[in-house]
């Protein structure tokens, strides 16, 4: 329900303001139904519906509607709940899971798959990807992840800049990944919005784009604002400077947000037509800046905050506080563990490396049981991330390597609960957790099927669905790479 | 076990340098990956003494006084090759006062000299906190490579054990690093084509040194310093496209020089040559992303096409704090087709033999190096850790700055939050 919000901010009704009054927020419940579509005026009924229109930048993505049913028998199962079936038997139909348990039967027609010796897991979920923003190959005319030209730039977003054409992407695919969102570089306070897309090739970035969901915001803490904007002699140049940064432009998004509100509450007394013949009140300027500020605020666009050290993540829970939004994820946390009861108090996920450390000053802490010690008290909401294109192809050895450390260091975490670091965790932090991300039937079908227990090095991924549709398939791999750049 | 680890600890640290001295050690029934002829052992035994591999076999005697370890069946394999990397030569990357890795040339390409004679090995520091992180993961020795921006040659480095010993460097080792493709780009004027022409000037200067003149591309010191790499020597040239490989193999060939590729996306494609001509590959095996036009035909299966074709090959991940990610490549060059003692080979005795160390190290044979790694299951398999790490025949004391870290807020937590 809450998830299409965001796209009202593209609406027609308000395409050039706000969803911050009650009415907007409605009209939000209304488009959740339909994300793409404008509620049109009441037809008759007898005419045909009418064409919807499609909201500026939104989804064109179709889910596989139709296609053959699938039923995946006899596999050892991973739900992404934390629950494990030996012997399971999981029914994709129509785009989504149909049933899981064992001994089912699928309809007429159902293309049965022996799975058995083989693991099955809701299809691998990455919350920190610069695929398609900075693609292989790296080179200049590519470096499209960072507007490192201002410490704020909240009013970009990453989408604009994705190239679909990333090799990485199919390479993702074959690592099992169906979902990821793709953020802005780290080198300003505030670099935009990320956004998060089926793992489908499409040549263009809407027909990838997650239905629905909401777009992230990338906030960075530490050292890299400070040294991009130090460099030059610019604020911020210390930490101090960079929290007053944050500070600052959420100030100055509250600010907009009350002229906002003002604005609204003439327009509602001028739509009440009390004066016949008034004339309509100018609404404020529309500042993209301030526009993406005031929807962290409302929660409509989540907050994905890259910051390493314990003590600044407190502190981000401060400006949090002040300013009345919630994070939803720190990103790379390798001090998250010093940290690790008041994120999970605080309903804060930690996406995390398993073992990377020591580039730089504010990663010197980094240990290679992070994950397993965020995970470890009750709430703890642990993601395996990659921020790389090499470690997106490999997340479920990523995830073995942080559950060996765990268990090495006491900790009981069998698979079945690791599994959730690159599934329904993932999907939690980006707000699709009622989609996708476990294999529960109603959701997406979003399914990869390995060639044995996957966190293995040996693991392969044999078979990839995205909404039921078979995307990958080792043993007919397609004769063309899937990228143009790759032909 | 665990006292008597550190006890043995204290005396390492003491004893470092006098491996004579060293308490004897046997390591009993193990499944013993020796990655020589003899292949894998089942349920068997590993003889140390004075540092150094006595006897391995079935059924050994323990000399009076021996540790001895249990080993229960489980693998024991040579100490592994970090790869290519900068431990001890670089703590905190981006902190330019903890690197050493690099000489920085401010002069424009056209002017600089080159400077083969930088050599980056005296300025290890074997007390680095890189140095523990990787060897209690069973990195027992690492290649430091010196690194270059803005020069083509970016000087020369050798390997080192992780020991903690300050005299780490191993003998015969030496090697020089060269750039080479659009790597080597900022040294060459922007063409790659010029790198063959200032090798050429280079060498000329070397052979004739009459003629180096007020323009020379290299010191006195240089000369001599490339003299001893045109003899013969050993230069690692990072190279990755097919195109490139040829060519600096059939130059590094006329030039009397022993060239080792590093890098190599696009190796598999010129594999029967490098084969024949018995040119080695450190290859980064999870590179198969086209990061560069000179990577355009990268792809996850190149160890194994590299390997079946008869060329030898090493693994480097090329990356100082993570250097222990080195056995994980070895794991999914094993999941994309090379034979699972090939990738062994690949993080052990071919690093050793590439290096010119392989009949000191890198395989678990009578009067090699006592570098050796009990592991907690499949050595390549990620859920698998080092139990125990010995160098030199003595125990490492499995401890690091970061488990450090982990016990004390591990047990914060668990007070905190009890389950």
């Amino acid at each position: 329900m809450k998830l299409a919000r965001v796209t009202c901010i593209g609406m027609a009704r308000s395409r050039w303001k706000l969803c911050l009054s009650a009415v907007c927020a409605a009209a939000a419940t209304a488009c959740a139904m339909q994300p793409q579509a404008v509620p049109g005026p009441a037809a008759p009924a007898a005419a045909p519906a009418p064409e919807p229109a499609r909201l500026p930048y939104s989804s064109t993505y179709q889910a596989g509607q139709s296609g053959t049913p699938v039923l995946i028998r006899n596999a050892t199962i991973l739900t992404g709940t934390g629950t494990r079936l030996d012997g399971g038997d999981l029914l994709l139909e129509n785009g989504r899971i149909a049933a899981i348990g064992s001994e089912l039967t699928g309809p007429d027609g159902v293309a049965v798959i022996d799975a058995n010796g083989r693991w099955v897991t809701p299809g691998l979920i990455d919350v920190h990807s610069h695929l398609g923003v900075y693609p292989s190959p790296s080179i200049n005319a590519h470096s499209d992840g960072n507007e490192a030209t201002d410490p704020v730039t909240a009013g970009v977003w990453a989408e604009h800049s994705l190239w679909p054409q990333d090799p990485g992407f199919e390479a993702a695919l074959r690592g099992g990944v169906t979902t990821l969102q793709i953020l802005p570089g780290s080198a300003n306070l505030i670099g935009g919005r990320g956004v998060t897309v089926k793992n489908v090739w499409a040549p263009t970035y809407q027909a990838m784009k997650f239905p629905g969901a909401k777009q992230g915001l990338k906030m960075a803490c530490g050292e890299n604002p400070k040294r991009v904007y130090g460099g030059r002699q610019k604020a911020p140049s210390t930490r101090m400077g960079n929290v007053a940064g944050y500070r600052q432009a959420f100030a100055d998004a509250q600010d907009y947000q009350e002229q906002w509100k003002e604005h609204e509450a003439k327009q509602a007394v001028f739509e009440a037509k009390i004066k016949p013949d008034a004339t309509p009140p100018k609404p404020p300027r529309r500042d993209l800046r301030l526009e993406t500020l005031a929807a962290a605020m409302q929660g409509d666009v989540l907050v994905h905050n890259h910051c390493y050290r314990a003590d600044e993540m407190a502190t981000m829970l401060d400006l949090a506080a002040e300013f009345g939004f919630r994070i939803s994820a720190f990103h790379h946390g390798t001090e998250a563990y010093k940290l690790a009861d008041r994120l999970a108090a605080e309903g804060v996920c930690g996406a995390l490396w398993a073992d990377w450390w020591g580039f730089k000053l504010e990663a010197y802490d980094g240990i290679q049981e992070n994950i397993a010690l965020v995970d470890y008290p009750d709430g703890g909401c642990a993601i395996v991330h990659s921020d790389s294109a090499e470690g997106i192809q490999r997340l479920n050895q990523e995830a073995a390597k942080a559950m060996t450390r765990g268990i090495r260091a006491g900790l009981d975490i069998p698979p079945e609960r690791a599994i959730r670091w690159v599934t329904s965790n993932a999907a939690r932090s980006l707000g699709i957790e009622v989609q996708t991300g476990t294999l529960e039937a109603g959701k997406m079908a979003d399914v990869v099927i390995w060639n044995g227990n996957p966190f293995s090095v040996y693991a392969l991924a044999d078979q990839v669905y995205v909404d039921g549709v078979l995307r990958f398939d080792r043993a007919h791999p397609s004769a063309k790479p899937l990228s143009d750049f790759s032909l | 076990m665990k006292i008597s680890y550190l006890v043995a600890a204290f005396a390492t640290a003491i004893l470092a340098t006098d491996a004579a001295c060293a308490q004897d050690l046997l390591i009993k029934g193990a499944r013993v990956h020796t990655v020589s002829t003899a292949g894998t052992l089942e349920n068997a035994d590993v003889l140390v003494h004075a540092g150094r591999i006595a006897e391995v076999g079935t059924g050994l005697a323990a000399p009076a006084g021996a540790s001895i370890i249990e080993a229960n069946g489980r693998a024991l394999t040579p100490g592994l090759f970090g790869g290519l990397t900068q431990i001890g030569i670089e703590e905190v990357s981006l902190e330019p006062s903890t690197v050493d890795a690099e000489l920085e040339l401010m002069a424009p390409a056209w002017q600089h000299h080159w400077r083969p004679e930088f050599d980056v090995t005296p300025a290890f520091n074997p007390r680095s906190s890189l140095v523990p992180v990787a060897r209690i993961e069973g990195m027992t020795w690492t290649m430091l490579a010196p690194l270059s921006d803005r020069s083509l040659v970016a000087g020369q480095g050798a390997a080192v054990t992780l020991d903690g010993r300050f005299d780490a460097v191993l003998n015969g080792s030496e090697s020089l690093f060269v750039n080479w493709g659009s790597a080597g780009d900022k040294g060459s004027g922007g063409s790659r084509a010029a790198q063959f022409m200032l090798f050429d000037q280079a060498i000329r200067e070397v052979r004739q040194p009459e003629t180096a003149g007020a323009d020379a591309l290299l010191l006195p010191e240089g000369r001599a310093a490339l003299k001893t790499y045109l003899a013969g020597g050993r230069v690692v040239f990072r190279a990755e496209r097919a195109s490139d490989i040829r060519q600096v193999v059939h130059y590094a060939k006329r030039h009397g020089i022993n060239p080792v590729i590093a890098g190599g996306s696009e190796a598999w494609l010129f594999a029967q040559e490098l084969a024949a001509a018995d040119v080695p590959v450190l290859l980064d095996v999870l590179d198969n992303l086209p990061g560069d036009f000179d990577r355009l035909g990268a792809r996850l299966d190149n160890a194994a096409l590299l390997h079946a074709a008869g060329v030898r090959i090493a693994f480097s991940y090329d990356d100082s704090h993570q250097a222990r990610k080195n056995r994980q490549l070895a794991g999914n060059a094993v999941a994309h087709g090379l034979p699972w003692q090939a990738a062994l080979a690949a993080i052990t005795s071919n690093p050793a033999d590439i290096f010119g160390m392989g009949n000191d190290r890198g395989r678990i044979e009578k009067g090699k190096a006592a570098d050796l790694v009990l592991w907690s299951g499949d050595p390549l398999e990620v859920t698998t850790v080092a139990d125990q790490v010995w160098i030199a025949g003595q125990p490492i004391e499995m401890r690091s700055r970061q488990t450090e870290l982990r016990d004390r807020y591990l047990e914060r937590l668990r007070s905190n939050s009890p389950r």
